[in-house]
C-alpha cells in the first residue's frame, strides 16, 4: 500500500483513441499513453488541459481500466452542470486530440494485492470508476475472492458499466452484485428501490459469506457519508473503510 | 502545450494572483477525506503536545478554548486543484499552545495526528508567526465535522492536506517525518505556488 515515488511522475501527451457514450451524463474516453505504465486498480490520474493564453486547468480523473500491457487507460468521465474540464471533454474533445496527463497517483484506495479477504465495494454515479479498475483486475486474474459491489443510480440507465457487471455476476459465483436505484423501480427482485442504508448493507454483507477486511466507499461526499454510516450500522469497524470523495 | 478547443473559464479575473497555478476558484468548500468522518464529543475531546513519544502537556474543550483566541483570513488551497478565497477562522494560534506548554524550539519539525489515525508533516517554522492554528470555528460557526470539527489544524499557506482534520496532537520529531499522504505518494512539504503536490515535484 505505501508507495514511495523515487521520482516525480512526469506529464505525457496522450491521444484520445476511442470515446464511448456510457451513460446519459457519461462517457469513457481512452488515452494512448505515449509513456506507458502500471498502475494498480484504485489509482488515478491528473488531467491538464491549457488555453492558448496559457490559462490551464487540471483535475484528477480515476482510472477505470486495468494495468494490462497494452498501453491505453481508459477514464469515464460524468459531465457536471458546472464543469469546466468535464464538460470541455463532452463537448469538445475528439478522437485525435492531444491530452497532457500523468499517472499513476494516489496510494491508499488501492485494491489489496494479493487479495484474499473478502471486499465490499459501495459507489455511486461515476464513484464506480476506481472500483471497477478494482473489479477488471480481479476478474483478470482470475482471483476467487468474494467481492460484493453495492452500487447507487438514479435509474437503470444511470448504471454505469451495466452488461458488463451484470455479465460477472452470471459468471462468477464469488461476485455479489446489488443496485440501490434511487429514483425509479429496480428491474430486479434482488436490487433495492431506496437510498442506501445499515440494513442493505447488512444484507449484502450476509450474501458474502465472511465478514470483509477491506470496504471501499467512492461518490459524492453526501453519499460516501451516508454509506458509511450504513457501512458502520452494519457493524464493519471504521479501520477497514477506505473512502473517497469528489471534490471541487 | 495548448489543448484544441479549451478556452478555460478563465483564471479568476482581478483575483488571478491570488489563485496558484493549476488551481479553480470554488464558492463552495469540498469535503474530501481518507476514511469515515469520525465523531468527537468535545466532553470527549483532548488535545496534546509530544516531544517524541513524550506527552508535555494536554488541554480537554475547556482549558484549551480558555487560550488566547486569535481570528485570520486566509485563502486556501487543495491538492484536488480547488481553492477557496477568504475563509474566515478561528482558533488558538500554534505558538499560543506553544507558549501555554512553557515550550519554544524543541526541534525543527512537528507531525499533526488526527482522531482517526491520520498524520502529516509540518516543518515547526511553518506553524509559527502568526501562519498556523488549530481552529475550532469556521465563518462564525463551530467547526462542522466534515470540516475537521470539533478542531483542525489550519497551515493556509501549504495545501490543504496540511490541515489536519480532527486533529488531537502535535508531536515534535528529530527529523522530517513523512506522515500520512507523504507515505503515499504525495509531497513531504505541499508548497501550492511550487505545486509540490506529488513526491519530488
Amino acid at each position: 500500500m505505501t508507495e514511495n515515488l523515487a521520482q516525480t511522475v512526469p506529464w505525457q501527451s496522450c491521444a484520445i483513441t476511442e470515446i464511448v457514450q456510457q451513460t446519459p451524463s457519461i462517457k469513457s474516453f481512452f488515452f494512448r499513453l505515449s509513456k506507458p505504465f502500471a498502475h494498480i486498480a484504485g489509482q488515478h490520474v491528473d488531467v491538464r488541459l491549457t488555453a492558448p493564453d496559457g490559462y490551464s486547468a487540471m483535475r484528477s480523473y480515476s482510472i477505470a481500466s486495468w494495468a494490462i500491457s497494452s498501453p491505453t487507460i481508459e477514464l469515464a468521465i460524468e459531465r457536471l452542470p458546472d464543469g469546466e474540464v468535464s464538460q470541455f471533454f463532452h463537448d469538445v474533445a475528439a478522437i485525435g486530440d492531444e491530452i497532457e496527463l500523468r499517472g499513476p497517483l494516489g496510494g491508499h484506495f488501492l485494491w489489496p494485492e494479493p487479495a484474499i479477504d473478502p471486499v465490499l465495494l459501495i459507489g455511486a454515479g461515476s464513484g464506480l470508476v476506481p472500483l471497477m479498475a478494482m473489479i477488471r483486475q480481479r476478474r483478470a486474474l482470475a482471483q476467487v475472492v468474494p467481492t460484493a459491489l453495492l452500487l447507487s443510480a438514479r435509474t437503470a440507465e444511470d448504471v454505469l458499466f451495466s452488461e458488463e457487471l451484470h455479465s460477472i455476476e452470471i459468471s462468477d459465483p464469488m461476485f455479489v452484485f446489488a443496485l440501490a436505484i434511487t429514483r425509479d423501480q429496480p428491474v430486479r427482485a434482488s436490487d433495492y428501490a431506496r437510498r442506501i442504508d445499515g440494513v442493505m448493507v447488512q444484507e449484502v454483507l450476509a450474501r458474502l459469506y465472511r465478514k470483509p477486511t477491506q470496504v471501499f466507499i467512492c461518490g459524492s461526499n453526501s453519499f460516501v457519508n451516508v454509506a458509511t454510516d450504513g457501512a458502520l450500522l452494519a457493524g464493519l469497524d471504521p479501520s477497514i473503510i477506505k473512502t473517497e470523495r469528489y471534490g471541487g | 502545450m495548448v489543448t484544441r478547443g479549451f478556452t478555460g473559464r478563465g483564471s479568476g479575473g482581478d483575483q488571478s494572483n491570488r489563485i496558484p497555478p493549476g488551481q479553480h476558484l470554488v464558492e463552495n468548500f469540498p469535503v474530501l477525506s481518507a476514511g469515515p468522518t469520525p465523531s468527537v464529543d468535545p466532553s470527549d475531546w483532548t488535545f496534546t503536545v509530544k516531544i517524541g513519544p513524550k506527552p508535555v502537556k494536554v488541554w480537554d474543550w475547556s482549558a484549551f478554548n480558555a487560550l488566547p483566541k486569535t481570528k485570520i483570513t486566509r485563502d486556501i488551497h487543495c491538492v484536488t486543484s480547488w481553492s477557496k478565497l477568504d475563509t474566515a477562522w478561528e482558533g488558538v494560534l500554534v505558538e499560543d499552545i506553544l507558549a501555554d506548554a512553557g515550550l519554544e524550539r524543541p526541534s525543527d519539525f512537528v507531525l499533526a495526528h488526527s482522531y482517526d489515525g491520520y498524520s502529516t508533516n509540518v516543518p515547526l517554522a511553518d506553524l509559527l508567526s502568526g501562519k498556523a492554528m488549530v481552529a475550532l470555528n469556521y465563518a462564525g460557526k463551530p467547526l462542522p465535522r466534515d470540516h475537521g470539527g470539533p478542531a483542525r489544524l489550519l497551515v493556509p499557506h501549504l495545501y490543504f492536506w496540511k490541515s489536519a482534520k480532527w486533529v488531537n496532537a502535535l508531536q515534535f520529531t528529530t527529523r522530517d517525518e513523512a506522515g500520512f499522504w507523504e507515505l503515499r505518494g504525495y509531497h513531504m512539504y505541499g508548497d501550492p505556488w511550487r505545486q509540490q503536490r506529488y513526491t519530488n515535484d
